[in-house]
């Protein structure tokens, strides 16, 4: 078979591993490794690094010999709304409270997906924001304002 | 007699309506979750973990441990009924249980494998309680060449029976080993790997990976290939399995518990492993092996007994090491030290009740589980028909306030974020992530108990080998790999000296 890099799996999986390790070997680099008997904090690191890079190494080869493809259809909008919902929920619950940040989470997550029904999607934003409202917040006491800078919070 | 004293002690523990209350909790949500395909145990034990800070231990432990072995319950009524695995420890029973149920045996399947699971925790039960104290006692004598060589044989058990590729596994723990190392080193008080963020050097929490990879990352995946998910919908009547199964299901029950059981203490080693092994030697074994696959009630009550009996006996290393035999397990653990418990074989001496409490609440779990299950078959039938649009915002929900909570910062959501899409990048690139947080968690612990074994033998790496107990783990690692490749090196000559192969 010819080697074809194009969507082959385990070239970019030896690939991703040969950097990380590089990555880990030259930061380490600043650490002081120590000897065996008394081993710096660099040491561990160090070694561990080589060993990625030899497996990142030894998968590259795998991906040259065998050429299999990355499976499935990636779906780049989950990809970027997810995190993004994830990280907005955090911002959104230190600066404006936890009834704003779950109604902004729920349908902005279900944007991720390939059908959003509004009202489908209103109707679930509420109900789980209520439930997570009694059962975080009020069962369990979790310590969050609902709203910032209401109530006296 | 101590035994039984033992384990009356852990009853009246585990029968105080607060943690009957916490068991029946725990037991439910696993159902749940076990019963909805696209969201595992660890996922969950991660984002309700938080629920627990504010209960004493023993109540904790006995919730999570709830939510675990009742995931693995819940996710064989899935496979019964769907054809689908809630859960991957129940990929083999889909195949015979799924038959079963389409020939209008739902019931008694559904049956046998409560039945089946419920035999083995009993017995699992037995075992952890009549095994537990003399291995703890043991394992008081570890020094730390023993633990390193331990912490070893689980991190190569782990890679090597995780995936079809043992190179790739091994890379993973690796991998964790590395992720395990950012934060500030305990010896030289150096950060480590932490880029001048000044969060970084405290570490990343094991449950923002956990979230990260197999929350996100799992959402994302399934967004990108939607895979349709046929109900079915005949009514289950009938529960009662006959005379005839009973009989037919009682040894392969019996030998299914035995392998479960024994393949559970090893760490590194998953359910899923165990209810396969099962389901092969009832294969062996049966009069009419062209029977399974069609319906064999066998094929269900063996592996569902099996994975039952690994969950359980996954808490014998767990708790008298204090070395997480699995991933899910690392987590037990990490409950145990948010509540302040150092991991460890002192646990048993030094918290009987959280001990032998939690052991009492396996067998009360259990028989809730069969209560619960039987004849709330409906419920659960009616939670598989919400379609997945519906259920992954509200995972996405669970898992932002859980992962919140843990420090009360924003910052914890964005590293979550980050790894949701590295989990995302590993899952496409054939990157097992099992083996990845196995060896995250014990990264730092393997780390310090090299140094000091290092430290004890002056340097000479040979300790691990003179010391007879870290010898015999030494040994069984590579007897591990040794046993695994073999097939794989066999299978690879055989293709180099096929002639009709090109060169």
């Amino acid at each position: 078979m010819k080697f074809d890099w194009h969507n082959n799996r385990d070239f970019f999986g030896g690939l991703m591993y040969i950097v990380t390790g590089g990555a880990g070997w030259w930061i380490a680099r600043d650490y002081p490794f120590g000897s065996a008997l008394r081993m710096g904090p660099g040491y561990f690191p160090t070694v561990l690094s080589w060993m990625m890079i030899a497996f990142g190494i030894a998968i590259l080869m795998m991906g040259v010999k065998n050429n299999v493809k990355i499976p499935g259809n990636w779906s780049i909008r989950a990809l970027i709304v997810l995190p993004l919902a994830t990280g907005v929920f955090g911002w959104m619950m230190e600066e404006v409270g936890f009834l704003p940040a779950m109604l902004v989470l729920i349908p902005l997550s279900a944007a991720a997906g390939r059908e959003f029904k509004l009202v489908e999607i209103a109707l679930l934003t509420v109900g789980l924001t209520i439930l997570c409202t009694a059962m975080f917040i009020y069962g369990l006491g979790l310590p969050y304002p609902l709203i910032k800078g209401m109530w006296g919070y | 007699m101590e035994l039984f004293n033992n384990l009356v002690f852990g009853f009246s523990v585990a029968l105080t309506w607060q943690n009957l209350w916490f068991c029946f909790v725990g037991v439910f949500l696993g159902t749940l979750i076990g019963v909805l395909p696209g969201i595992g145990p660890l996922a969950t034990i991660a984002m309700l973990l938080p629920i627990t800070f504010n209960v004493p231990p023993v109540a904790a432990l006995i919730m999570l441990a709830g939510i675990y072995y009742g995931a693995q319950y819940g996710g064989s009524t899935t496979a019964i009924l769907v054809n689908l695995p809630g859960e991957t420890s129940a990929v083999v029973t889909c195949i015979d249980g799924y038959q079963m149920a389409r020939q209008g045996r739902a019931g008694p399947a559904l049956a046998i494998a409560a039945i089946g699971s419920f035999f083995a925790g009993t017995v699992c039960t037995l075992i952890i309680a009549l095994f537990g104290p003399p291995l703890a006692e043991v394992a008081l004598k570890f020094g730390a060449p023993e633990y390193f060589s331990l912490m070893l044989m689980g991190l190569v058990a782990a890679a090597v029976l995780a995936g079809d590729n043992i190179t790739k596994a091994l890379a993973m723990v690796v991998m964790g080993l590395l992720l395990g190392i950012i934060g500030t080193d305990v010896n030289s008080g150096m950060a480590r790997y932490s880029f001048g963020v000044p969060e970084l050097t405290d570490g990343i929490g094991f449950i923002v990976i956990a979230v990260g990879v197999f929350a996100l990352g799992e959402i994302a995946l399934n967004l990108g290939d939607p895979e349709e998910r046929v109900v079915f919908t005949n009514k289950v009547t009938g529960l009662m399995p006959t005379k005839k199964d009973l009989k037919d299901s009682f040894w392969p029950i019996v030998r299914g518990t035995g392998i479960g059981a024994f393949l559970g203490v090893l760490p590194g080693t998953g359910p899923a492993i165990a209810s396969f092994s099962s389901y092969m030697i009832e294969k062996k074994m049966a009069k009419d092996p062209s029977r399974f696959g069609k319906g064999a009630i066998e094929g269900v009550a063996g592996p569902e007994a099996a994975n039952n009996a690994d969950a359980q006996c996954k808490f014998i290393p767990t708790l008298t090491l204090g070395i997480p035999a699995s991933a899910v397990m690392a987590l037990m653990l990490g409950a145990l030290t948010i509540q302040g418990i150092a991991p460890g074989p002192q646990v048993m001496t030094q918290k009987p009740d959280l001990f032998w409490g939690l052991i009492a609440s396996m067998w009360i779990g259990n028989a809730m589980l069969v209560v619960l299950n039987l004849p709330l078959v409906g419920l659960w039938v009616m939670l598989l028909k919400v379609p997945y649009r519906l259920l992954f915002p509200a995972i996405m929900a669970f898992s932002c306030i859980g992962i919140y909570s843990v420090n009360n910062s924003a910052y914890e959501l964005y590293l979550t974020a980050l790894f949701g899409i590295i989990g995302l990048a590993w899952a496409k690139l054939d990157m097992p992530p099992a083996p990845m947080l196995l060896g995250f968690v014990l990264g730092p612990l393997m780390e310090e108990n090299l140094r000091r074994a290092l430290l004890i033998s002056r340097g000479d790496p040979t300790v691990f080998f003179t010391r007879p107990i870290s010898l015999g783990f030494m040994i069984a690692t590579v007897l591990i790999v040794v046993v695994m490749v073999l097939p794989a090196v066999k299978a690879r000559r055989a293709e180099i000296t096929d002639p009709a192969m090109p060169r």
